[in-house]
């Protein structure tokens, strides 16, 4: 049986950790290789990279990060941040991610989701989507870290990149992001039952229980989270052994 | 030993070649990622990775000139270990059926097809960590704990044509194919570089592997 998965996620800026990782033994907490190891031991599912200040100056460090990190973690990564063309996801897949994440290009033109997903096959190719609400049960999308709205619906975006041959959506609500209240449930069900690809929530994690109404309630394929784990408020296999125990299946390590 | 693993400019090579050289440092193995049939001649091991659509693939590998004379010459004839993982494992196969009817290299008799979970709810692809079924024991599990875990991410699978070659299958909506094998051929449909401990085994597995 398929079992759901949990995804750290970690945020860097100029090669460091942006927001902190608390380990016991890891030396070097801001270091991202580091840190992705010490999920990879803990059992995470996957490693999710974001590289928030992706600039054409620092995409060097970024791909030294991968590539040092592909050496040590047999587990998947996904990079996103900045990530605009065919020839990024080509670097990056090259440096040593296993996907790669569009957002604002997707946004700006989907096509290059499809130009993407036919040269390197949908498996790698995951489009980030910032959604707020903007009326009851209604999302748009926003791009720029969530402050430029774009008027696109956020349910028909997804349809649309799902049909351009995206393999994932990986579907942050910005109304939660950091406010550690939950995901914004109504939304991740609502995209997740509209495409065929999973989807991973994203966004207001704060308790374990939050992780279970993602699957439960959100629909959702994954569940990514940052906070609660970088700070050590849970472990990794806390968190699968909760969503176990709410009979969600789960790798045990 | 030297191990080949075939570079035909599809999808992520470097978790493999990593993954491999990992288990390899151990066992005295020389791992390069190579597009020369001449390398792949000499080889000890061959890797076929792949990612992405099986035509693609299938002409991105046609494309290298040679190495199917090659390849066919060190696999079939002087019976060199190979270890085909996801398209690489799907173009085993007689014939693939993504987008449009592509022949494989025929070495594993079946078709490649789209995954069809008897649960509408089940996506596809069928991405993540899924538990596989042994069929029957083969080396290439050696050591692998009942019901491990293994990472797929993919849409198609491989129906064999002769259930004596399929080795294990993970549930999803239905069997699906995960290893396949016949004499000095195996394949992988999930990717073992990123399995983890269980992958790296396999790894190792397949470079002991003395068919």
């Amino acid at each position: 049986m398929l079992k759901t998965r949990i995804i750290p996620c970690l945020d860097v800026a100029d090669g460091r950790v942006v927001k902190g990782v608390n380990f016991v033994d890891l030396v070097d907490a801001g270091d991202p290789v580091a840190a992705a190891a010490a999920y990879d031991a803990a059992g995470a599912d996957e490693l999710c990279f974001l590289d928030i200040h992706a600039t054409h100056e620092n995409r060097g460090t970024m791909f030294d990060l991968v590539t040092r990190t592909a050496e040590q973690c047999f587990i998947p990564l996904t990079v996103g941040g900045g990530v605009r063309t065919p020839h990024d996801v080509r670097d990056l897949l090259l440096a040593g991610a296993d996907k790669v994440s569009f957002n604002s290009a997707a946004v700006a033109d989907p096509d290059v989701v499809a130009q993407a997903a036919d040269r390197f096959g949908s498996q790698c190719i995951v489009c980030a989507i910032d959604a707020k609400t903007v009326a009851p049960g209604r999302w748009e999308i926003f791009t720029h870290g969530g402050r430029k709205p774009t008027g696109i619906d956020a349910v028909e975006f997804a349809r649309t990149v799902a049909a351009r041959g995206a393999g994932e959506i990986l579907l942050t609500s910005m109304d939660r992001d950091g406010t550690r209240a939950g995901f914004n449930l109504p939304l991740t069900r609502a995209i997740a039952d509209a495409v065929d690809i999973p989807v991973i929530a994203s966004g207001g994690v704060g308790t374990l229980d939050h992780l279970v109404e993602g699957v439960t309630e959100g629909h959702a394929s994954a569940v990514l989270a940052a906070s609660i784990f970088h700070f050590g408020t849970y472990t990794i296999g806390e968190a699968k052994a909760h969503m176990a125990a709410a009979g969600i299946p789960m790798r045990m390590a | 030993m030297r191990v080949a693993i075939i570079d035909y400019d599809s999808g992520n090579l470097h978790s493999a070649e990593k993954a491999v050289a990992l288990v390899g440092r151990d066992r005295g193995a020389e791992v390069a990622v190579t597009s020369d049939p001449a390398a792949v001649a000499r080889a000890d091991r061959i890797v076929l990775p792949g990612d992405g659509a099986f035509p693609a693939c299938r002409a991105a590998f046609d494309a290298v000139p040679g190495m199917m004379e090659v390849l066919s010459e060190a696999v079939l004839r002087r019976g060199v270990p190979f270890l085909g993982i996801c398209v690489g494992m799907q173009m085993l196969a007689d014939e693939g059926l993504e987008y449009r009817p592509t022949p494989g290299f025929g070495w594993i008799g079946g078709r490649v097809e789209r995954i069809t979970p008897a649960d509408p709810a089940l996506k596809v692809p069928h991405m993540g960590w899924n538990d596989l079924q042994v069929r029957r024991p083969h080396p290439i599990l050696a050591g692998i704990p009942e019901a491990a875990h293994a990472y797929f991410v993919h849409s198609w699978q491989f129906r064999v044509a002769d259930p004596a070659d399929l080795v294990a299958s993970v549930d999803y909506g239905g069997p699906v194919t995960a290893v396949v094998a016949r004499d000095n051929i195996v394949g992988l449909q999930f990717h073992p570089e990123k399995s983890q401990r269980a992958g790296l085994q396999m790894l190792g597995n397949f470079l002991d592997w003395r068919p």
